[in-house]
């Protein structure tokens, strides 16, 4: 075969390889869609502890959220403390936290501000079992988007035994139980 | 929202008894529901206190995601890729074309995280095919595209210079040996192999298979799950005597950017004027990537030739036909990698007794009161998915055997050595070998 030949051949089938390449891109893109983010539905999550062990990041990019405006602020608050508590105090026996990354604080009779600390909170979704099963349910798990590397693949989201792992656009990058309670009142 | 029944404590010091406060708690969701029909309700067991102390609650710290480095990679991904071709093409210098291979582990490995890479956004570019409701961003498009691109146009510049893949694997080629070329041939199936693995699963949706085993993804970001460090361990030593490990049997992404360096219209050239044939380029490679020059004499009859020709061209239906069927007996093991398919399974067994106790997906799964028949049903309905994913999956593999078949007894005629533009990477290793200078 002569080479001008050859190189129309070749010309015509890179040709058809870019329109490929471009129906494809155009075909996938076809929907387009804003930037999206990891988030947790905290209706579907179940606290299972995954999210603390099966970020890429050490410790977790999730962190647990509390919504105060949700909060009962009660003494004995079943977040806080541990079920066998001897009392309601900061004893570091008494919390239920292994890491200690919730502070109580007195505000008035009878009413406690728990705080979390997020630097201490590595997402191990244990004081959100006891705020739902005793309380309102104000303490609960998110992606906190500025640690976040938002992975292709979450490495959570897979492991997630609820599917509670979804992709939200971000700008609005949050799940926030309170944002329930806005839209009521 | 599951309700919980709430056990009576004792010592419970809020004003009022428990009873009270779940009383006004219901009163409180009466109200709602009587003001705002059909809203969705969040009902609280104790009801918000009205501070007396004028305390107000602090808010929730959210911080919104960071955006800023997302039009910078673009750019940066752009601005790699032209100056790469421009290293191999035009400078011609392995130290200059190491040293932006270099540059590219960094940004694109350690400070961007090796996400997104152009590797996995083919999963994206599938999922978007796949699911009209799966958005892929354009960022995520441009990724996928722009690399293929360049290799039509000057080969595989990406694999040389820009993949943080390849890159990481490029720094620690120290003592390359040579792969028997047989064996490479055998191995350079594995890609495809991979590649319909996983595409099958991004269409099946159950997930992003080579994010999930990317082997270098843990060393960028410093930690990961222990079996990932461990594949990317492996490669990485590996990588000190086979150059490139993941590149060569492994990356999905370098078939297509195989495809299209195949028809590049430039491509890197070993010896700037005449091929002189000392071979020294050859023994340069690390990575089977140069083709010798054509024996003078023909090493078999050409009729002999013709005749196998057309034999393999008739094996070509057959051993896809092979792959068609092969591919539908994998059903079973290939629908396991679906997570719903391993939780039916789960619950079955757990439900005749082979499990002891549950497990947390089980626990899950129970307590989301979905009946076991529905779970079953769609496990059924993915298992019959697979069957016929499996079998184009078989085919493809049998297609492209049949094809590798072909084309290694095709004889090309070769002045001089010159790279396979389909595997060369334009690493630029041949260059400095090359004693022609211009």
């Amino acid at each position: 075969m002569k080479p001008e030949e050859n190189r129309g051949r070749r010309n015509f089938v890179r040709g058809a390889a870019a329109v490929l390449i471009g129906g494809t891109v155009l075909s996938a893109g076809r929907n387009r869609s804003p930037k999206l983010v990891w988030q947790i539905d905290p209706e579907k999550c179940t606290q299972c502890g995954r999210c603390a062990t099966h970020c890429v990041l050490a410790p977790s990019a999730v962190k647990c959220f509390h919504s105060y405006s949700i909060c009962g602020y009660c003494d004995l608050c079943g977040g806080y403390l541990r079920p066998d508590a001897k009392g309601r105090n900061t004893g570091a026996e008494n919390q239920l936290c292994p890491v200690g990354a919730i502070k109580r604080t007195y505000i008035e009779d009878p009413y406690y501000q728990y705080k979390i600390d997020e630097d201490l909170c590595i997402g191990c979704g244990i004081c959100v079992k006891g705020c739902d099963v005793f309380g309102n349910g104000s303490l609960y798990l998110q992606v906190k988007h500025d640690l976040c590397v938002n992975c292709n693949e979450c490495a959570i989201a897979h492991a997630c035994p609820s599917d509670a792992f979804k992709r939200v656009p971000a700008s609005e990058p949050y799940l926030l139980k309170s944002d329930l309670e806005r839209r009521i009142s | 929202m599951k309700r919980y029944v709430v056990p009576p404590l004792g010592g419970f010091s809020r004003a009022g008894s428990l009873w009270t406060s779940r009383l006004k708690a219901v009163l409180h969701t009466l109200a709602y529901v009587f003001l705002f029909c059909g809203v969705a309700n969040a009902e609280f067991r104790f009801p918000m206190p009205e501070f007396a102390s004028g305390y107000e609650h602090p808010a929730v710290h959210t911080p919104i995601p960071s955006n800023a480095m997302v039009g910078w990679d673009v750019a940066v991904l752009i601005a790699a890729l032209a100056l790469a071709s421009f290293l191999v093409l035009k400078r011609r210098k392995r130290r200059e074309i190491f040293l932006l291979t270099m540059f590219s582990m960094i940004y694109f490995g350690f400070v961007r995280n090796g996400c997104v890479c152009s590797v996995g956004s083919v999963q994206n570019v599938m999922a978007g095919i796949c699911d009209p409701a799966y958005g892929v961003p354009l960022t995520v498009l441009i990724f996928f595209a722009a690399p293929l691109i360049f290799a039509l146009l000057f080969g595989r510049v990406f694999c040389a210079a820009v993949c943080p893949l390849g890159a990481i694997q490029e720094a620690v080629a120290i003592k390359p040996v040579k792969v028997p070329p047989a064996v490479e041939k055998v191995l350079s199936v594995f890609p495809y192999i991979y590649l319909g693995l996983a595409m099958l699963s991004v269409a099946m949706g159950s997930g992003f298979l080579i994010c999930q085993y990317d082997p270098f993804v843990g060393v960028f970001r410093m930690g990961a799950s222990f079996s990932m460090l461990i594949f990317g361990g492996i490669m990485l030593v590996l990588g000190i005597f086979v150059a490139r490990p993941y590149c060569r049997f492994l990356c999905p992404y370098g078939v297509l950017l195989n495809w299209c360096s195949k028809l590049s219209r430039r491509h890197a050239v070993i010896t700037p004027t005449d091929c002189i044939q000392c071979g020294l380029c050859a023994d340069s490679c690390p990575y089977n990537a140069i083709n010798e020059p054509t024996p003078a004499e023909a090493p078999e009859a050409r009729s002999k030739g013709a005749w196998r020709l057309g034999v393999l061209i008739l094996l070509l239906p057959v051993l896809t036909a092979l792959g068609f069927g092969v591919g539908g007996l994998l059903k079973e093991p290939l629908s396991r990698l679906h997570p719903t398919v391993q939780l039916a399974e789960r619950i079955a067994g757990e439900e005749l007794g082979r499990y002891e106790g549950t497990n947390i997906e089980s626990e899950a799964f129970r307590a989301s009161d979905t009946p076991n028949e529905e779970l079953y049903a769609e496990a059924v309905e993915l298992k019959a998915g697979y069957g016929r994913g499996g079998r184009w999956l078989g085919a493809f593999i049998g297609l492209v055997i049949g094809c590798k078949l072909i084309s290694v007894s095709i004889l090309r005629k070769r002045e001089g050595y010159e790279p396979d533009r389909g595997t060369c990477y334009s690493c630029g290793r041949c260059f400095k070998y090359c004693p022609v200078k211009e």
